[in-house]
C-alpha cells in the first residue's frame, strides 16, 4: 500500500518540528535549575550519542504584530555569533566533533539541539549556553539571512500550491488569533525585519527561565547535573512579562477556500473543525477522545474513510483525518482526502460529509475504539525506539501545556477512552459552523485537462 | 521551520564511519542455506528486518516503466488468504509495520514488529512474498495511487529537475527512466505483469538480509527458513543492465514554469562504490558541498550571499555508473549568479586543493558522527543491507575510519582532477531562470 495520505500530511505540516509522536513511557528525571531553568534527563544507553536540546517558551505566535516570521528569523540569527563563537562557527565547531546541529521553530516553541557522541556534551552545553546570553549581531550578519529567509519562504510556500492553501487557511480560519499568520512570516514583513527587531526580541524571550533544558542518551543524571549548573546555571533570571497573545474570537461561520492554480495537477480536499488543544485548559478527557476518534475515522487502511472512500467506493486515492493538539492555544482535527483522476471534489466532498454524518447519527462501535486504543498505545514501544524521540515529544508537551507526568501517562488515559465518549466529543467539535473546508484546483483554463 | 531541509538527507547519503563502542554483527546462516546478518539488541522487545533483491527498477521492461514500483505497492494488498482489507487488518492488530520499495537497483521489504507478534508478522511477510493476491480492486486502487503521485509529481519543480537530469545524463540507459513510473506504462500493467516481475526480482540467489534487535541467532535461523525458504532459488532470465557512462554536457536545460523561485541541479560522472578513489571523493565532496553549513557552497552561496536556503552536492553510487549530482534553489534573477558561483567551487577545489584544516575537520566529523547512525533499528537494519550490497564485508565498520583517516589533501587534489569539470556542469533549471 502506498501512504499517500500520510506524505500530503507531512507537506501540510510545514513548520511543525516532527510528526508529534504520542509517547510511551520515557521515564524522564525533571530537575530545576536556582535560575528557574528546567531540566529534563533521559536515559538511553543503548549507543554512545545523546541528543542536547534547548527549548525556549516562545513561538511565532508571540512575534510582535507586522513582524510575523519574527521568532523563525531570530532562530537563524541565533547561528550569527558571539565574542567568544563568531559568526558561522557554531555549526562548524559542531561539525568538527563529530556532531549534527540545527533548529526549529513553530508556534509555541522555538528549539535547537545538537546530536554528538556522548562524551562531547560539554561542548555542546558550553556553545549552546554562551549564545544564550552573549549573542551579539551585526549588519553584516543580519542582511543576508532576510535573503535566505525570503528564499526558504519560496522554497517552501510560493513554489508550492498546496502550502499557499494551507497558509492562506490558516489566516482564515484564526479571526484573531495570531496563529493566523504563518510561521514563515508574511513576505513583505518580512523584508522589513532589522537587526533591533531582532536583539528587541532577544532580550524579551532568551532567559534560562523560559529555557527547558532535555538531553537524551548515553548519559546519567548524575553526570547532567553538575554540567547543567556549571553552564546553564550561570546564567541570571530576567524578570519576563507575560506572555500575552490575543484571544480568538467564537467562530460563528462555516469558510470556503478555493485556491486555482495552474501548477495544479492533483486536485486535494481538506476541512478542519476549530478543536481544542492541550494548552486551552479544556477538559483533557475531551481531547484523549478526539485522538481516538480521528484514529479510528482516519489512521491507515483498514480505518473508517480510507475503506469507505477509497476502497469501497473508489472515489478518492487518499483519505484520513487527525488530530495532534499540539498547540498552547487552540487547534483543529482535520479531515483531507484525495480524488481520483476524473472525480469531482464535489462528490468526494458529498462522500466525506455522508460518513461524518453516519459518524454523528450512528457513532462508533466498542469495537472499533478499542482496536484503535490497542493501536495506539502498541506505538509507543517503537516511540523507545530512537534516541531523539522522547526528547521531542517531551519538548513539544512542556512548551505546550503538557507535564511529563501527562505524557508518561500518555498510555493509560488511552486506555480509558470509551466509545460514550468519544461519540460525545464528536457531537460536541464536529460543527459546521466551526469549521473550514479547502480546495486545491487546477486553473480554470486548465480544467479537462488530463494530469 | 527546520533551519536545513536537506542536510539528514545528505547525511543518510554518505558513508557510514566505525561506531565508538564496538557493535557485533553476527553472520547466521539457516539449516535452508538463507544468510543475514544480525545485531542483537535485546533492551527493547521489538525488532527490524530489512531484506534486499539486487536488480530493482532497473530491471523493468521497456514500455513497462514503474513496474518494479508497482509490484512495491501491490504486496502487502492482500496475500494467501487475506485479501486486502484482511491482511492490513491482520497487520494492524499485530502492530506490525511491512513496507516494500522500489529502487534502482535493488527492490526491498522492511518490517518492523514487536517480539511477541514475531512469529505472526513474519509469516505475514511469507505470504506478501509467495502467495500475493493482485485482487482487481486493489489493483486499480494502487494504479489511481500511482497515476496520482505522478501527477503531483509533475507539479513539483524539484521532481521535475531531478528527473529531466536523469533522462539527460543516462539518455540509453535504463537510469535514464523514472522508477515510479511513467504514466501511459503504469495505464497498460497488468497480473501477468506483476507476476512476471516477481520472477525477475525476487529469488534466494540474490536475497540479502539484515536484522537489528530483541532476537537471538537461534530464533532467527528457522524464520529465515520459513519466510524466504520457498522463494524461488534462482531469479527468472532477466536484461542485462550495462555500466554506464554520463553523456557530455550540453547547454543548461531550461523547463520553463512561472514560480518565483527556480531549482536548479547539476551533475557530472561521480564514482562507483568499489573505485579506489571512493573515499577520498568521498571527504573532497564533503568539504566541497555535503557538509552542510560547515561546506564551502554553503559559505559561499548561502552564508556569504545570502543567495539560497539550500545548496548541496553529493556522490550517488548506483552499481552500474557513478553520479556527483547537487542543487541550488533562488530566486529566479540570481539562478545565473549562483551556478556561476558553484562553477567556480569548483574550479577553484580542482585548481588549489583543501586545506590541511578543512581537511582535519573533514575527517573527525565524517568518523566522530558515525555512532550518529545508530540512532533507531530500521536504520541499523537498513545499514546492514547497504554494507552488503555495496561488498564491504562484515568487518568494514572496524576498518572505516581508517580508510578516511588515510586521505590524503594530495590525493583529493588529484580526484578532484579527475571529477570536477565546472565546464562539463550537466545542468537543468526548472522555473523561469535569469543571466544563465
Amino acid at each position: 500500500m502506498f501512504s499517500l495520505a500520510r506524505l500530503l500530511i507531512a507537506a501540510l505540516m510545514l513548520g511543525v518540528a516532527s510528526a508529534p509522536v504520542r509517547a510511551g513511557v520515557f521515564n524522564p528525571v525533571t530537575f530545576e535549575l536556582a535560575n528557574g531553568m528546567t531540566v529534563v534527563v533521559i536515559e538511553n544507553h543503548r549507543a554512545p550519542i545523546v541528543s542536547h536540546m534547548v527549548w525556549y517558551r516562545v513561538g511565532n505566535a508571540d512575534s510582535p504584530i507586522g513582524k510575523s516570521g519574527l521568532a523563525h528569523f531570530f532562530e537563524h540569527l541565533m547561528f550569527k555569533g558571539t565574542p567568544e563563537v563568531p559568526a558561522g562557527q557554531f555549526s562548524k565547531t559542531v561539525a568538527r566533533h563529530g556532531g549534527r546541529d540545527n533548529a526549529f521553530t513553530s508556534q509555541d516553541f522555538t528549539a535547537y539541539f545538537q546530536n554528538v557522541a556522548a562524551d562531547r556534551l560539554e561542548l555542546v552545553m558550553k556553545l549552546e549556553s554562551d549564545r544564550m546570553v552573549n549573542l551579539a549581531l551585526s549588519d553584516e550578519a543580519v542582511r543576508p539571512e532576510i535573503d535566505v529567509v525570503l528564499e526558504e519562504r519560496r522554497s517552501r510556500t510560493d513554489n508550492e500550491p498546496a502550502a499557499l492553501l494551507h497558509e492562506r487557511m490558516d489566516a482564515i480560519f484564526h479571526l484573531t488569533h495570531p496563529y493566523r499568520n504563518p510561521v514563515i512570516g508574511w513576505e513583505h514583513e518580512i523584508r522589513g525585519f532589522t537587526r533591533a527587531d531582532a536583539e528587541a526580541f532577544y532580550r524579551r524571550w532568551y532567559a534560562p527561565n523560559n529555557a527547558i533544558l532535555i538531553v537524551a542518551g548515553d548519559v546519567t543524571v548524575d553526570g547532567v547535573r553538575p554540567l547543567a549548573e556549571k553552564y546553564y546555571g550561570r546564567i541570571p533570571a530576567r524578570a519576563l512579562a507575560p506572555r500575552q497573545r490575543p484571544r480568538e474570537v467564537e467562530s460563528l461561520a462555516a469558510r470556503r477556500v478555493v485556491l486555482r492554480d495552474k501548477a495544479v495537477r492533483q486536485p486535494s480536499w481538506s476541512r478542519d473543525y476549530r478543536a481544542p488543544a492541550f494548552g486551552d485548559g479544556s477538559p483533557k478527557e475531551t481531547l484523549y477522545a478526539l485522538q481516538v476518534l480521528a484514529h479510528v475515522l482516519g489512521s491507515g487502511a483498514t480505518s473508517r474513510l480510507y475503506r469507505a472512500l477509497v476502497v469501497e467506493q473508489a472515489l478518492a486515492v487518499s483519505a484520513g483525518a487527525s488530530y495532534s493538539p499540539d498547540r498552547l492555544d487552540l487547534d483543529a482535527i482535520g479531515f483531507h482526502a484525495t480524488p481520483r483522476p476524473g472525480i469531482d471534489v464535489a462528490r468526494l466532498e458529498a462522500a466525506m460529509e455522508a460518513e461524518i454524518a453516519r459518524l454523528l447519527k450512528d457513532g462508533v462501535t466498542e469495537d472499533e475504539v478499542a482496536r484503535s486504543k490497542k493501536r495506539l498505545v502498541a506505538e509507543t514501544v517503537y516511540a523507545r525506539d530512537s534516541l531523539s524521540r522522547g526528547s521531542y515529544t517531551l519538548g513539544i508537551a512542556l512548551t505546550t501545556g503538557q507535564t511529563v507526568a501527562d505524557v508518561e501517562a500518555w498510555p493509560e488515559r488511552i486506555a480509558q477512552v470509551n466509545a460514550a465518549q468519544v461519540n460525545a466529543a464528536a457531537k460536541a467539535i464536529l460543527r459546521e459552523d466551526r469549521s473550514i473546508t479547502g480546495f486545491l484546483l487546477p486553473a480554470l483554463a486548465d480544467e479537462g485537462a488530463k494530469p | 521551520m527546520i533551519r536545513s531541509l536537506f542536510l539528514a538527507l545528505v547525511l543518510a547519503l554518505g558513508l557510514m564511519a566505525a561506531p565508538a563502542r564496538a557493535v557485533t554483527i553476527e553472520r547466521v546462516t539457516s539449516p535452508g542455506g538463507i544468510e543475514a546478518w544480525l545485531i542483537q539488541d535485546h533492551s527493547i522487545p521489538i525488532l527490524a528486518l530489512e531484506a534486499a533483491w539486487r536488480g530493482g527498477a532497473a530491471l523493468d521492461p521497456e514500455g513497462k516503466v514503474g513496474l518494479a514500483h508497482f509490484l512495491s505497492g501491490m504486496l502487502d494488498e492482500g496475500a494467501g488468504p487475506h485479501d486486502s482489507q484482511a491482511f492490513q487488518t491482520r497487520l494492524e492488530d499485530l502492530s506490525a509495520r511491512l513496507s516494500f520499495e522500489a529502487g534502482r537497483d535493488a527492490f526491498r521489504a522492511r518490517l518492523k514488529t514487536l517480539t511477541e507478534s514475531r512469529g505472526p508478522a513474519f509469516e505475514l511477510l511469507k505470504l506478501a512474498l509467495t502467495q500475493p493476491r493482485f485482487d482487481a480492486e486493489p489493483l486499480e486502487r494502487t494504479r489511481s495511487q500511482i497515476l496520482s503521485s505522478l501527477a503531483r509529481e509533475a507539479e513539483d519543480p524539484d521532481t521535475v529537475a531531478a528527473r529531466a537530469w536523469f533522462a539527460a545524463a543516462f539518455a540509453g540507459h535504463p537510469y535514464a527512466r523514472p522508477s515510479n513510473g511513467r504514466v501511459e506504462d503504469v495505464k497498460g500493467m497488468s497480473v501477468g505483469d506483476l507476476r512476471s516481475a516477481m520472477g525477475r526480482l525476487m529469488a534466494r540467489d540474490n536475497l540479502i538480509v539484515g536484522v537489528v534487535g530483541d532476537i537471538t541467532p537461534e530464533a532467527l535461523k528457522p524464520l529465515l527458513d520459513s519466510t524466504f525458504g520457498t522463494l524461488p532459488a534462482k531469479t527468472a532470465t532477466r536484461p542485462t543492465v550495462s555500466d554506464v557512462r554520463l553523456h557530455k554536457a550540453g547547454a543548461p536545460q531550461v523547463i520553463r514554469k512561472t514560480i518565483p523561485q527556480s531549482v536548479a541541479v547539476f551533475g557530472l560522472p561521480g564514482i562507483k562504490r568499489d573505485d579506489p578513489d571512493w573515499y577520498t571523493a568521498f571527504v573532497m565532496n564533503y568539504i566541497l558541498g555535503g557538509g552542510g553549513f560547515a561546506s564551502r557552497l554553503m559559505v559561499e552561496v548561502r552564508e556569504k550571499r545570502g543567495l539560497a536556503y539550500s545548496v548541496y552536492s553529493y556522490l550517488q553510487p548506483f552499481e552500474h555508473a557513478g553520479v556527483f549530482f547537487g542543487g541550488v534553489s533562488t530566486e529566479n534573477a540570481r539562478v545565473g549568479q549562483s551556478l556561476d558561483l558553484i562553477r567556480e567551487a569548483l574550479k577553484h577545489l580542482r585548481d588549489e586543493g583543501v586545506t590541511a584544516e578543512e581537511l582535519a575537520n573533514a575527517k573527525t566529523y565524517l568518523t566522530g558522527s558515525f555512532p550518529l547512525q545508530f540512532d533507531n533499528s530500521d536504520r541499523m537494519a537498513g545499514l546492514l543491507v547497504t554494507m552488503q550490497i555495496d561488498r564491504l564485508g562484515i568487518d568494514f565498520l572496524k576498518r572505516r575510519n581508517a580508510l578516511i583517516e588515510a586521505v590524503t589533501a594530495k590525493e583529493i587534489r588529484r580526484v578532484a582532477t579527475r571529477l570536477l569539470d565546472p565546464n562539463g556542469l550537466i545542468v537543468v533549471v526548472v522555473g523561469d531562470p535569469k543571466g544563465l
